[in-house]
């Protein structure tokens, strides 16, 4: 940890206000993202993943300043972005990059892919020569692995999959350091996702990107990823490297989670943590633990006070932290201690 | 004599450039209080079989042609009006989407009523008895104060249950649910895996499960019918599926999941990919529909279009060399 | 199909037969008024009206002003084809010069209310502080009919054409502005709005290349409808004399005169009603036409 991590974001909130009664003053606020903290080191991938809802989209868009934020830090490289004005901040937006969900509302229908991919190289003044341009549109193709011809065609005469590379070429247009994938993969079928996801792996390598996987699809997070912050109500209740948190999750949510996804294994025998009742609503969270209203372990202090995330003694992986209070008691009278999360995930 | 019996469907839609042939000749049965599962990726036709055999095609610009026999009865050759008898009643559907398929202006109560009334003729008291009754069964609290609720005041999840006691208010034969857990988060996903898993043994209906996610399909089928470009390519018990696939397409499509736990196996880290695109529906396909993709397609593949043959005792695949190696290389 | 080729053990699938018959795609613009008759058809009808409006003086018309006493309120006949008014005036020569303030008038402020209803749209749905204010001031004028709005506003100036069209536009700005609002605030929310503003495109480059491009399409559906609707408010104003002035023939004004003798000489009034329906009907189908051809959701069936 010698040398400073490439993204730093401090207690970044994000409270979106509804507007209501005859003057449309404010009448509530939804805490989409309430404090959360953490940090993503120079190719690494640190994966968000949590339910609709718990505001993981919310943290992408807030630190690509796509809206502004209501409180906390966004660091790049070691400058602060979060309170840039736009003039500066347009030439560090280079350094960030993002490929959305949907392949079909992410490109403009009204451009064709060499303006849409010109598009950032222009902006931020990276060729200087149009032939310099054409080779930079020519090796984008290339790296995202689509003929070189397709360039002239529109947006609609691709399929699904072929659009999202050409979102991942206008995300790679600008040399980012960084790329947010938010649900990046979400809509596209089986085997297509199988081709976006060895894409996204092979050009991490090759680039040498970071990575912001933003996700609700364990499976393909825990194939792809470093890290995994686990979010739940606009918190941030686990971060852990893969291994440690797949192989023994700390947090009961995180637990749940793991539990509930279906796998493609017929007939394995399973102990299956099934969470009671709905999320919250993220416009007045619960007091305490943000959990506790379905948490299976809730107890007294659960409801008053909130957990902090706190560093696991027993962990697998180093720089395992949980936000539970569970972990703050003796190992003999936690519930959760032992091979019991490892238990969860042995498979058949 | 199997509940349904589905033989030769096709159902073709006219469009301005061409015939697409989203249903090409698929046969499949279910057998009373069974489970089955059609799998495949978006546009190989299995959400277009679902709705054919309710007939819920329009027509035109569709037509199904073929057999669909229900308790030996050809839904394709019955009236207007005995569909309707058999819609909600005898055959019924859950959708995917919870809040677009349940009116917002009526309460959940006497939603769950109007089938009854319709079908059974029960009273408007008896009717939402019976809705307190099945919201209950479907694990929906408080079932009393939430029959006077309407959709916009139940989550998703509640929403999908109160489709699903909807669905089997009449005490259907068949439930035909079509992604029913795809919109859902993971968490309401297990409730309501769970939910359907339950209620099948309590009910005993038999259930054809559209949908996309092999996970799914594992948890909850019996045996699983693998559709491609509007064919029926493999079919087998979901053990035999998953354990040694047959055909191809079903390999692949197996190696392009992760599983969760890869991460503490070290399995290999990088997954299958399906090269290529799904054909045009618009074209006629002379060979197999899926010798454009195949790692072990060969002219006789191009040329002739496998048949299904059975591999195994209950395991049919269309590929010619499906049985002659004995396995493909996985 | 002949089986004996089959190499021994291989089994080839019952090959399946169409069950409707084949479709001929056609491509160019023969498929596309076969995909679009309503396109075709209110297209056609414009085109004609646009012809005879340009041509009228060589379609066998004479001069719509000359009077003459003798030959007045004349039925229809081979002289004067949709007979003469009261004035002796030939109603056929009439009719079709009319065409020309009609589709003047109709085009004029289609293009002007969507051009200024454009800009107004684009500076609201961009511009928070902006939005309120104008989005009230549009509500106060849609609160005045527009028809009474045009006769107002028509009150203090001059009958002309301009002043027609000047009026009539000031009635239908509300509604495009609107229409063009709406689709701004979604397209704002699109993820390629999204992208560009993470590649760094300055705010005005957003507007004219990924919002504006994405708001012709309804709104030139938009304009068809105001086309349609301003020939109907220009042909009132004239009607009611408080539009073109007499001197210019318009079916507006020449319906007035027929008014009187509406019920001994129909025809007066009858020819250019004719008119003024198949050409707002001729409009609006091609509006409709233009909006089932481009509603991205009509496209996407099967």
């Amino acid at each position: 940890m010698s040398t400073a991590p490439l993204l730093q974001v401090n207690d970044l909130k994000k409270h979106f206000p509804i507007h209501g009664g005859f003057f449309g003053g404010v009448t509530a606020k939804v805490y989409a993202v309430d404090g959360i903290s953490f940090d993503i080191a120079k190719g690494e991938t640190l994966s968000l993943v949590g339910e609709s809802g718990c505001g993981k989209s919310t943290v992408g868009k807030a630190l690509l300043r796509l809206f502004p934020l209501t409180d906390g830090q966004v660091i790049l490289g070691g400058t602060r972005i979060d309170d840039m004005p736009s003039s500066t901040l347009r030439p560090m937006r280079r350094r960030m990059q993002v490929v959305f969900q949907d392949p079909f509302s992410s490109l403009n229908p009204r451009m064709r892919v060499r303006d849409i991919l010109a598009e950032p190289i222009r902006n931020f003044g990276l060729s200087n020569s149009s032939a310099d341009l054409e080779a930079r549109l020519v090796a984008l193709m290339d790296k995202v692995r689509l003929p070189k011809d397709a360039i002239n065609r529109w947006p609609h005469e691709f399929s699904g999959g072929q659009r999202q590379r050409i979102g991942i070429a206008r995300a790679l247009a600008g040399e980012p350091d960084l790329i947010i994938c938010d649900e990046a993969v979400s809509a596209l079928d089986v085997s297509v996702k199988a081709q976006i996801v060895n894409l996204l792996q092979d050009l991490q390598k090759e680039l040498g990107l970071a990575m912001l996987f933003i996700s609700h699809d364990l499976a393909i997070v825990e194939h792809m990823t470093h890290r995994v912050a686990v979010m739940y109500l606009g918190k941030i209740v686990e971060v852990a490297p893969r291994r440690s948190l797949f192989g023994a999750p700390k947090h009961p949510y995180t637990e749940a989670l793991l539990s509930a996804v279906p796998q493609p294994t017929p007939g394995i025998q399973r102990q299956r943590v099934i969470l009671k009742g709905d999320v919250p609503s993220p416009i007045n969270p619960p007091k305490g633990c943000r959990f506790h209203t379905r948490c299976p372990y809730a107890f007294d202090r659960c409801r008053v006070e909130e957990p902090v995330l706190r560093p696991i003694a027993d962990a697998m992986g180093e720089g395992h932290v949980s936000a539970c209070h569970l972990h703050d008691r003796s190992a003999a009278e936690n519930p959760l201690s032992g091979a019991k999360g490892a238990a969860l995930l042995a498979v058949g | 004599m199997a509940l349904l019996e589905v033989d030769a469907l096709q159902t073709h839609f006219r469009t301005p450039d061409g015939i697409n042939r989203a249903v090409d000749g698929v046969s499949f049965h279910v057998n009373a209080g069974e489970t089955l599962a059609i799998v495949g990726e978006s546009g190989c036709g299995k959400s277009v079989t679902a709705m054919s055999i309710l007939r819920l095609i329009p027509e035109p610009p569709g037509k199904i042609a073929g057999a669909i026999r229900f308790n030996g009865k050809n839904l394709l050759e019955a009236t207007d009006k005995e569909m309707r008898a058999i819609r909600g009643n005898e055959i019924s559907m859950i959708f995917q989407e919870p809040m677009t398929s349940l009116n917002p202006v009526l309460t959940v109560g006497r939603q769950i009523g109007e089938t009854l009334r319709l079908h059974q003729g029960l009273s408007a008291q008896a009717a939402e008895d019976r809705a307190v009754e099945m919201l209950n069964l479907v694990g929906i609290p408080e079932a009393k104060r939430r029959v006077r609720e309407y959709p916009h005041q139940l989550s998703g999840g509640m929403r999908q249950r109160v489709m699903i006691a909807i669905a089997l208010a009449c005490n259907p034969k068949l439930l035909i649910a079509d992604e029913p857990t795809t919109a859902l988060d993971v968490t309401i996903q297990a409730q309501i895996l769970d939910l359907m898993r339950d209620l099948k043994h309590r009910v005993g209906a038999a259930i054809v499960l559209i949908t996309h996610d092999l996970g799914v399909v594992a948890e909850v089928a019996e045996r699983v019918v693998v559709m491609y470009a509007g064919k029926k390519v493999e079919e087998a018990p979901v053990h035999a599926l998953f354990n040694r696939p047959r055909h191809p397409y079903t390999q692949g499509l197996l190696g392009s999941v992760p599983k969760l736990g890869s991460s503490l196996t070290g399995e290999a880290t990088r997954l299958a990919e399906i090269p290529g695109l799904v054909p045009s529906l618009k074209q006629k396909i002379p060979g197999c529909v899926f010798a454009s993709r195949c790692p072990h397609a060969t002219d006789l593949c191009t040329a002739i279009a496998p048949a299904l043959e059975e591999k195994a005792p209950g395991h049919v695949a269309a590929c010619h060399y499906a049985l002659r190696e004995g396995a493909l290389a996985a | 199909m002949s089986t004996t080729t089959l190499p021994p053990g291989v089994n080839a699938a019952v090959p399946m037969q169409d069950i409707m018959p084949p479709v001929r795609a056609r491509g160019g613009a023969l498929g596309f008024l076969r995909r679009n008759p309503t396109i075709a058809i209110g297209g056609l009808l414009v085109l004609l009206m646009i012809f005879v409006a340009v041509f009228a003086p060589f379609l066998f018309t004479r001069d719509p002003t000359s009077l003459a006493p003798a030959l007045r309120t004349r039925e229809p006949s081979a002289q004067f084809w949709f007979g003469s008014d009261m004035l002796g005036r030939d109603i056929y020569s009439r009719v079709l010069y009319g065409a020309r303030v009609s589709l003047t008038v109709g085009f004029a402020v289609a293009i002007c209310a969507s051009a200024i209803g454009l800009f107004i749209g684009l500076i609201s749905g961009f511009i928070r502080v902006a939005d309120s204010i104008i989005m009230r001031i549009m509500d106060g004028i849609m609160s005045i009919p527009s028809i009474l709005l045009a006769i107002a506003l028509m009150a203090l100036t001059r009958g002309s054409v301009g002043n027609v069209i000047l009026a009539i536009t000031v009635a239908e700005v509300p509604r495009v502005a609107r229409l063009v609002r709406g689709v701004v605030l979604s397209l704002r929310e699109q993820p390629y709005v999204d992208a560009a503003v993470a590649s760094g495109t300055r705010t005005p480059v957003i507007i004219i290349r990924h919002i504006l491009p994405n708001t012709l399409a309804p709104m030139t559906v938009q304009a068809t409808y105001i086309c349609a609707s301003a020939m109907i408010t220009e042909a009132i104003l004239s009607f009611i004399g408080a539009g073109t002035p007499p001197i210019i023939p318009s079916w507006g004004n020449i319906m007035a005169e027929g008014r009187a003798l509406w019920q001994v000489k129909p025809y007066i009034v009858f020819f250019p009603a004719l008119f003024l329906s198949i050409t707002v009907l001729a409009v609006n189908l091609l509006g409709d036409g233009l909006r089932d051809a481009l509603d991205p959701r009509m496209a996407k069936r099967l």
